[in-house]
């Protein structure tokens, strides 16, 4: 999509990396996944993206160790090519190009140099219909071969990859498809064909749904849509095959895989719970329940210490073997979206519909979930068909302080349940916290809600289907203690009993509007009296939008035909231009308002300036489709681009949502550059490879030896912000169970938070210190007791290896340390 | 096919007893089960599992064990008695004393010269078989403990049994344990219980297989005495084991009425070593299985809910057919219900007494035959020791009833009873057969099982459990013609009013009719061989019990099975085997014209609930005795309770 102009839609984060099963690195560092065209390489123990290895043009549809050398990795897409990749260093290695789509990709250790494939039928090239054929990796020194010799194996396959898997040591491979499970042994060349009957008088569903082979032993796991597992056993015998079934799961299984050794097996479905299976004991299982969303891929470490869970939600769960969960990495959850596109002030993340009944803050720029909050606050149950509430609408006050949501249920059947609920945002918690909850706050469905923008007051109005809005106030009520200030209505208002659909403030928060149909009603929000009324039928407003900055005297509003622009001076119309306007959205930032327009099946994008009805700039056919929300993002330091069609993205970005659910952007050439320059700089740290023990200890020491060497001041060294100390990086980011005693840690860790302003902090010490003189005898034993312990320590650590030896001018600093008063810790603790 | 007045009958509280054991017979196919009652009844597993001996038990007569040694059947029970049964006659043969107390177990080994017995006190008696009777050998090393499960191992040298937490290995030479292997106590609560070893089974290659009160089913190698595995079956009691006779296949009984399937199967295809590995699991009993059975193609299950259940193993089966079919054997496969057609009564069985308009009670044995005469006044009843005849008065609800005493020596006791259509004689069957009032008899080898006398008095039809069919004629009292010999035991038969042909339904499901007169097949016999019947026919799972011919319309048969009732009309051409079977309906939606072209031979009834018995009175009404299995299952007690999904 790039265009000459310099500026480019380009699909920005968000993209599902539970699609595919992901593969985890032979050392259990790494997590590789397919996410869009790209893979991912993510540090299991950190859950940061480490490298995104780039270079597909379609969709990744499969990503797998190379059995012959685990450092590098095989990738298959959409685009007809594989790629083998080194993933430590994120270096493109080989690619094959096979010419056809590929859907799945499957090696083993017999087969070398041959890929087993997924791909269409050749003679329906767009089929349903799928065969496996092996792929010859031809062994040539250039970096893109031509792969072309290839022979079926399989045909009339499923393509999704859990349908088909390698048996024990690639003897033989099995696949399912409706109610057929298929065994194909290469060594023999025999195909074994077990079906399993329809018809059942319960009206079990026993269509196959996924597959697993056993590594060690020939034995066959299948799942089932009616949540039954069966295992094959003596499935080279057309009629004394056997199998055994076991039911734990409700609904269909989503997916199955041994593990490393065969001790186990692991199943996931809809109800997001792991089962463990015990292959010796069928009737033990262990379950890891509540992850997530429904299961679509469980992965097994090669060195059988990790398993990680991928769900539905866009999610992957590292899970350690003994079952508890390790690391979560989770994407952007694409759900149902009801919710506006909205972004945080605070946080400048992504504000959406999340995990049902909740709320996520995405943060775009590290493309990853900051946090999801709970709105509805109710266990979520995987079930179809049952009618269980859902956010429906959210928005934030100016400043970031309130947020308002509201839940519904019932939408379907006659009884509606809602509640309107009203967050603030806890500075000591560093989250939203519930202030009111309405119940059924309007006699119908709430349509639209905006905060008024005026700084003065906090004031929320509703519009909704019972013909009414009501504005609600944060009320500090005279009876209760003052810090319960809670919402309440202030004001009922309607017109003409027309239902409401918009509502919108202007930039001032001095006036709100509110469309009644076709009528745009203009009430004046200090006395709540009916100023105007504005009208351009035919045809029910949709959108109604102020202008911002120097054009805030201007009013857009949208019909299915035209779009108006009212000038509230004057109250009269300044301007209309007939076109079909899905989407109207104003930058906060800047005067510009963007407009979308959907003109046979592509969406069409329109910047403009309420103050003249001519479009700063137009892309035609952005993307396929109507485009469902937008947004405004504040940029964090704008860009200057010279070229005046594109400063209306010199503060703000725009993000919209696609009909397919894909969360796009315009990225201008600059920012291009500046994001290739900086990927550059990304390396791998070599010290991944050492302990945790090292990377506290060890490295700390060198940093210690340094000092002396350097004799650099002790106030310089404490200069070093808390973010940047490497000792605090390094305590954050590894795993509570292989640290140090905390007491050991302590002193180190307070260390590196102080802040060296010395001259502040000796004018409050003797004030303090007459305070706290009770307490100081409390304090000196605590004192000697920890430095017993250090001690103690200092002669254990003596016995292996040289101790970390003290210089005195470290004792003295240590010891001075010790004197200072640490209780403003305390009191930052509590807060 | 008519309209008929019915009466529904549900006042005949039948209600069968639990299965305690089984045991097969594999050269002759038969299967015995024995009930909690004492009875023992032989099915033939080559016979579409027709039942075709029942032996009734006594009170506190409680089986434990069943043991066959070549054609020879021993039971054992909790009285201390060892009991061999005479299957010719249906009767005891004699009764041993084992002096052990209780006996748990009974096994003989595969040469079939030794029977072993495990009794309460501890010990292992080994008794020798001789031609007529049993032997006391010998006591093995005598333990702490009831003997509660035994099994020789094939070459007969050594002998497992399973005990209290213990499972001690015998070797038969020297009458001493050789090993001892510790059985692990169920954990939580049950840890405080005695571990009981339920079964054991003792394979050719030394391994040993044990089911036990913690549930487990464990394989030991008896060579070391150490286990090789241990599968947790159940959270309750594994109750049963059977292994097959190529020792392959393992059948498990639980007290959750499971019965779950080991396999002996190599873990890596195409290699020798193998190990068990479960496989499948069956649900077809609501209470414990407490007995088990693997017979080559099919695995036979009994327990508590009285059902006896074929479960037949597809993997062994070929061709889809009757064999392949589930089979559950709720009802005994003889009447138990006779019908004096003329004065409209009716005479129910129980074990231990019988029901005429009110009951009519019996000392301690079991009845194994009643009739009651058409015009309804008399009564007679056989139990294995003695047989009665009452003279029954009924005048304006006054019921009184007289013994017959005086009966001739020759009636002691009777497989089967009948009277003559104007009930001036009694046809007493046992293996001789007896017709009483003009006294006579007449002899064969087996036991009667079914009489059958003709409405002029002038023929008597029997058959016997070796499939024979006798007529004679009761004229010149001698045997008139055999029916030629079918394949399949006859499981009901009647002799037509009119026509005085012989209408025989066999076990397979086969029907043939035989002209007395002329001494052959009828045509319409023969036209039903040629043609064959429908595969829906063939298919059900129970036998005809009672064949009745319809007084107004001479050319309807009506026959019934435990499902359903059928109207068989001679006149209307059979079913092609494309048709539709079950036609009733579609028939009604067509016309007139049409309805002709369509209709076939059976007209088959399914409204009632299951059916003991359906008897066609003189009046055109319809007396029908059903016996909902609702109601059995009612009865019986309480099933472990099991957690099911979303209760």
């Amino acid at each position: 999509m790039v265009e000459e102009s310099g500026i480019r839609v380009v699909r920005c984060g968000g993209n599902k990396i539970s699609f595919r099963a992901p593969i985890i690195s032979k050392d259990s560092r790494f997590l590789l996944c397919a996410s869009g065209d790209l893979v991912k390489v993510f540090s299991t123990s950190t859950e940061e993206c480490v490298h995104v290895l780039e270079g597909h043009t379609g969709q990744v549809t499969g990503v797998i160790l190379n059995p012959t050398n685990h450092l590098q990795v095989y990738s298959c897409s959409a685009d007809g090519t594989i790629r083998l990749w080194d993933f430590i260093d994120g270096i493109l290695i080989k690619i094959f190009v096979c010419g056809w789509p590929i859907f799945s990709i499957y090696v083993s250790e017999k087969h070398v140099g041959i890929a087993f494939i997924t791909i269409h039928m050749e003679s329906k090239k767009h089929g349903e219909n799928f065969q496996l054929v092996a792929l010859h990796l031809p062994k040539v020194p250039e970096q893109e071969v031509e792969a072309r010799e290839m022979s079926a194996v399989l045909c009339n396959i499923s393509s999704n990859p859990g349908s088909t898997a390698m048996g024990r040591g690639g003897e033989y491979v099995a696949s399912v498809m409706g109610r057929q499970l298929t065994v194909y042994f290469f060594k023999k060349l025999k195909t074994y064909r077990f079906s399993l009957k329809a018809t059942d008088k319960k009206g079990a569903k026993n269509a196959f749904t996924c597959v697993a082979c056993h590594p060690k032993d020939d034995c066959i796991a299948t799942g089932h849509e009616d949540g039954k597992i069966r295992l094959w056993r003596n499935f080279n015998q057309k009629k004394e095959y056997t199998y055994s079934t076991q039911h734990w799961h409700h609904d269909a299984v989503g997916t199955l895989c041994f593990t490393t050794e065969g001790m186990h097996l692991l199943s996931g479905g809809v109800e997001s719970v792991l089962v463990q299976w015990h292959c010796e004991e069928v009737n033990k299982k262990d379950f890891l329940p509540r992850l997530g969303g429904a299961i679509s891929h469980i992965c097994v470490s090669p060195d059988g210490q990790m398993y990680s869970t991928s769900h539905l939600d866009n999610k992957i769960n590292i899970i350690h073997c003994s079952l508890k969960l390790s690391a979560v990495i989770q994407g952007l959850v694409k759900g149902n979206i009801w919710t506006d596109l909205m972004i945080d002030p605070r946080t400048r993340a992504l504000v959406m519909n999340g995990r049902p009944g909740h709320l996520q803050f995405y943060s775009l720029q590290q493309d990853k979930q900051l946090y999801s909050l709970d709105i509805v606050q109710q266990e979520y149950i995987n079930q179809e068909g049952l009618d269980q509430f859902e956010v429906m609408r959210a928005a934030f006050s100016v400043g970031g302080t309130w947020l308002a949501t509201v839940e519904e249920r019932g939408r379907c059947t006659s009884d509606l349940e809602s509640s309107l609920k009203l967050w603030v945002y806890n500075e000591k918690a560093q989250s939203f916290e519930l202030n009111t909850t309405i119940t059924a706050a309007h006699q119908d469905r709430i349509m639209h809600m905006c905060f008024s923008p005026s700084t003065e007051t906090t004031m929320l109005v509703t519009t909704a289907w019972d013909n009414q809005f009501k504005v609600w106030l944060l009320g500090l009520d005279s009876d209760t203690q003052k810090e319960h200030a809670s919402w309440s209505c202030d004001y009922v208002g309607s017109y003409h009993g027309l239902q409401p659909t918009n509502c919108c403030f202007s930039s001032d928060g001095s006036l709100l509007a509110v469309s009644f149909k076709e009528v745009v009603t203009i009430w004046s929000s200090d006395t709540w009296e009916l100023l105007t009324t504005l009208c351009q039928p035919p045809g029910p407003i949709r959108e109604l939008c102020f202008g911002r900055l120097s054009c805030s005297k201007y009013l857009l509003g949208t019909t299915a035909k035209n779009l108006f622009c009212w000038n509230l001076l004057t109250c009269s119309l300044e301007w209309s231009t007939p076109m079909d306007v899905c989407l109207l959205r104003s930058d906060p930032l800047s005067e510009n308002v963007v407009a979308f327009s959907l003109h046979s099946g592509n969406t069409d994008l329109f910047v403009f300036r309420p103050s003249e009805p001519r479009p700063l700039f137009t892309q035609k056919a952005v993307c396929g489709g109507k485009v469902q929300r937008c947004v405004f993002s504040p940029r964090e330091e704008p860009l200057d681009s010279c070229d005046e069609r594109f400063q209306w993205l010199n503060r703000s970005r725009l993000y919209f949502l696609t009909e397919l659910m894909e969360l796009l952007t315009f990225s201008t050439k600059a920012e291009d550059e500046r994001i290739l320059n900086s990927r550059k700089q990304l390396l791998v740290d070599d010290s991944v490879a050492v302990t945790p023990f090292y990377l506290l200890l060890g490295k700390h020491r060198q940093q210690q030896e340094e000092k002396q060497n350097s004799g650099v001041s002790q106030a310089a060294d404490r200069v070093q912000p808390p973010q940047a100390s490497v000792a605090i990086k390094e305590l954050l980011h590894t795993p509570a169970h292989v640290l140090p005693a905390a007491s050991f840690l302590c002193s180190m860790f307070v260390n590196s938070l102080l802040i060296s302003n010395t001259g502040s902090r000796e004018g409050k010490e003797p004030a303090e210190q007459v305070e706290e003189s009770e307490k100081e005898e409390d304090d000196s034993e605590e004192e000697m007791e920890t430095h017993d312990y250090e001690q103690e320590v200092r002669t254990q650590g003596s016995v292996e290896e040289a101790p970390p030896l003290l210089s005195k001018a470290e004792e003295k600093e240590l010891r001075r340390v010790r004197k200072t008063d640490f209780s403003w810790v305390t009191n930052l603790a509590s807060s | 096919m008519g309209e008929f007045n019915v009466h529904r009958v549900r006042f005949f509280d039948y209600m069968p007893s639990a299965i305690r054991a089984l045991a097969f017979q594999p050269q002759r196919e038969r299967i015995a089960v024995a009930r909690t009652d004492g009875t023992v009844e032989i099915f033939n597993r080559a016979d579409c599992f027709f039942q075709e001996k029942v032996i009734p038990g006594r009170q506190q007569a409680a089986t434990e064990a069943l043991a066959w040694v070549g054609d020879r059947l021993f039971s054992a029970g909790l009285n201390g008695e060892i009991i061999e049964y005479d299957l010719d006659n249906n009767k005891t043969k004699y009764t041993i004393d084992a002096y052990g107390g209780p006996i748990w177990s009974i096994t003989s080994n595969k040469q079939g010269t030794h029977l072993a017995v495990g009794c309460e006190d501890g010990t292992v008696k080994l008794f020798e078989v001789h031609e007529d009777r049993i032997q006391f050998e010998r006591n093995l090393a005598k333990q702490k403990g009831r003997i509660i499960s035994l099994s020789w191992h094939p070459s007969g040298s050594k002998i497992v049994a399973g005990m209290m937490d213990v499972i001690h290995i015998f070797d038969t030479e020297t009458g001493q344990s050789v090993q001892r292997l510790l059985v692990d106590r169920g954990v939580g609560t049950s840890r405080s219980q005695e571990c009981v070893v339920w079964s054991v089974v003792y394979l050719s290659d030394g391994t040993i297989i044990s089911g036990d009160s913690a549930g487990k089913v464990k394989m030991w190698d008896s060579r070391t005495g150490t286990l090789i595995k241990s599968h947790q079956v159940t959270k309750w009691d594994v109750l049963t084991l059977s292994v097959s006779q190529d020792e392959t296949s393992l059948a498990v009984g639980t007290s959750e009425g499971h019965v779950v399937q080991f396999q002996f199967l190599s873990m890596v295809l195409g290699q020798e070593d193998k190990e068990w590995v479960r496989t499948r699991t069956f649900k077809n009993h609501t209470h414990d299985v407490r007995a088990v059975l693997e017979v080559n193609t099919a695995i036979v299950s009994g327990g508590m809910d009285t059902q006896f259940v074929v479960r037949p193993l597809l993997d062994k089966i070929d061709e889809r057919g009757q064999a392949s079919a589930l089979r559950n054997i709720q009802f005994p496969h003889r009447r138990l219900v006779s019908c004096a057609r003329k004065a409209g009564l009716l005479l129910f069985q129980y074990p231990g007494h019988l029901e005429l308009w009110r009951y009519y009670s019996n000392g301690e044995e079991h009845i194994c035959c009643s009739a009651v005469s058409p015009c309804g006044g008399w009564i007679a009843y056989s139990t294995v020791a003695s047989f009665r005849l009452y003279r029954l008065h009924c005048e304006n609800n006054n019921v009184s009833i007289i013994k017959v005493s005086k009966l001739p020596k020759v009636l002691s006791s009777a497989n089967q009873i009948c009277f003559s259509s104007d009930s001036s004689h009694l046809f007493v069957a046992s293996t001789l057969l007896i017709f009483y009032l003009p006294s006579s008899s007449q002899g064969s080898g087996q036991a009667i099982n079914l009489l059958a006398a003709s409405e002029d008095g002038k023929w008597l039809a029997s058959a016997n459990s070796d499939h024979e069919v006798q007529i004679y004629n009761l004229n010149k009292m001698k045997p008139h013609c055999t029916v030629p010999v079918h394949s399949s035991g006859v499981s009901a038969m009647a002799i037509h009013p009119t026509t005085n042909n012989l209408f025989m339904v066999h076990a397979d499901q086969q029907l043939t009719e035989y002209s007395v007169e002329k001494k052959q097949y009828t045509d319409w016999s023969r036209q039903v061989q040629r043609h064959g019947l429908h595969s829906l026919w063939l298919e059900r799972d129970t036998p005809v019990t009672n064949v009745t011919f319809n007084p107004k319309n001479p050319a309807h048969i009506v026959l019934h099975d435990m499902y359903m009732f059928c109207i068989i009309d001679q006149t209307l051409p059979l079913p092609d085997q494309r048709s539709q079977f079950y036609n009733q309906l579609t028939l009604r939606s067509m016309p007139e014209k049409e309805r002709k072209k369509h209709s076939h031979a059976f007209k088959m009834c399914k409204i009632f609930k299951e059916l003991l018995f359906v008897e066609l009175m003189e009046d055109q009404s319809l007396v029908v005795v059903e016996r909902p299995l609702m109601d059995i299952t009612a009865q019986l007690p309480a099933p472990v309770r099991q957690k099911k999904f979303a209760t």
